[in-house]
């Protein structure tokens, strides 16, 4: 090895990142040369004067507090959604059945259910999204940006198109979480709407119906597309998240 | 019974990790109020997303979650601070064997070293604590930053350069002065 190559490498080597090979043909170089001995002692130095000069700022104790007390509101407010007559049904079942009974009405009661809970699950996300600090995870209006972003984090890729030119920017891509499991989240802009368009893999047999619905003011509509379910939520007017929609499919 | 288990297993994988989340989430902002914030907003949505978490590096998967939030908040509150864009690889590792002089910095004190860090650029920062403080490698590093081994290489290299640079040059004022 040369000086140049060490040059490169002394930062590996260093951090002990090299294999068995390089690490002794590096040493092997910098027995002889004297430059690059100096260089390789002034990374160490630097890395024990970091190590040795107390850098290293531990959680207050207040702090650790603070989050204990909000964890159990937080699980409780993403479990319990204003349903006690599903909270009943849930309880009430095994105790008042047979499996038939329960088998027949869980069928239509669960589906409406699940399609009103997840419509308010939609709903809150959204709003979460326009509040908290994190709208988007990645922000890019490139879709090969947004895309591959996602791989790694969930186990599908995500449909991402970039509607720009039809006035629908995209603004980037957001992880978020949805009916208990990791969903894509889209954000496009229209004018000063934003849409959040949530998208993961349709279990089986799902409808491909577009269907509308309007929840604490904001419009939503959902459908089943190649596989995927789709909600997109805004507060635009249903015309033009129509129109949105129509551009996704 | 399930939230109950979930609990105690956040608890008992992810809690330990507090400290390397509310010091990352300090290094990050500069700030302790900021940072409580952000460490709290991180560790919330940790929980949130745990049921996603399927074992592995847990440190890792957490500081990540804060490293995210923590790029959020700049670029909401200081988008100035990460604007700066890197041509990276471009001149991946400059010659420091040539200026050996530079190992007066074993003599820089606390104060001194501290704001050295702070005033690096946010990537290099994040790449020089989560080396020398967190004691990542490499990989790690890449993995949870989303890019590739040879980045991290490279701001390293480079984050390394300016601290040398700056602790050498502070030492030289202060010899002066």
């Amino acid at each position: 090895m040369n000086c140049e190559e060490i040059e490169a490498l002394k930062h590996a080597y260093a951090d002990r990142e090299l294999d068995l090979v390089r690490t002794t043909e590096i040493e092997h170089h910098l027995s002889d040369c004297r430059a690059c001995s100096q260089a390789y002692e002034n990374i160490r130095a630097l890395s024990s004067a970091l190590k040795s000069s107390d850098l290293y700022f531990k959680a207050p104790a207040h702090l650790r507090r603070r989050i204990r007390a909000s964890l159990p509101n937080e699980a409780r407010s993403s479990s319990s959604q204003p349903f006690g007559w599903w909270q009943w049904f849930k309880w009430g079942i095994p105790i008042a059945g047979t499996a038939l009974i329960a088998f027949l009405l869980a069928t239509s009661f669960i589906r409406a259910s699940t399609y009103e809970r997840l419509a308010q699950e939609v709903t809150a996300n959204h709003v979460r999204s326009l509040m908290a600090t994190h709208l988007t995870d990645v922000t890019s209006s490139d879709q090969h940006t947004v895309k591959p972003w996602f791989d790694g984090k969930i186990d599908f890729a995500p449909p991402v198109k970039d509607l720009a030119a039809q006035g629908f920017p995209l603004m980037g891509g957001r992880l978020d979480y949805l009916q208990n499991r990791p969903v894509a989240a889209l954000i496009y802009q229209r004018h000063k709407h934003l849409i959040n368009l949530f998208v993961w893999p349709a279990t089986r047999n799902s409808s491909r119906a577009k269907k509308l619905v309007v929840r604490q003011g904001y419009n939503l509509i959902h459908w089943n597309e190649s596989g995927m379910t789709f909600w997109a939520v805004s507060d635009l007017n249903p015309v033009e998240l129509r129109e949105f929609v129509e551009l996704i499919k | 019974m399930e939230e109950q288990d979930k609990q105690a297993r956040f608890e008992e994988t992810i809690m330990p990790h507090l400290d390397a989340a509310y010091n990352l989430a300090r290094w990050l902002t500069r700030n302790e109020h900021d940072a409580e914030d952000v460490a709290q907003d991180a560790v919330l949505r940790a929980f949130k997303f745990f049921g996603g978490f399927h074992g592995g590096n847990s440190r890792s998967w957490l500081l990540s979650i804060v490293r995210n939030t923590a790029y959020t908040w700049l670029q909401k509150n200081r988008k100035h601070e990460i604007a700066t864009v890197f041509s990276e690889g471009e001149h991946d590792v400059e010659d420091l064997a040539a200026n050996p002089e530079v190992l007066l910095l074993r003599k820089a004190d606390h104060e001194e070293i501290m704001r050295a860090v702070e005033r690096l650029p946010v990537e290099f920062r994040e790449v020089i604590i989560l080396r020398e403080l967190e004691g990542m490698s490499y990989k790690e590093i890449a993995e949870m930053s989303d890019v590739p081994i040879g980045t991290v290489m490279s701001r390293l290299a480079r984050a390394r350069k300016q601290l040398q640079q700056s602790l050498g040059q502070r030492l030289e004022s202060g010899v002066s002065q």
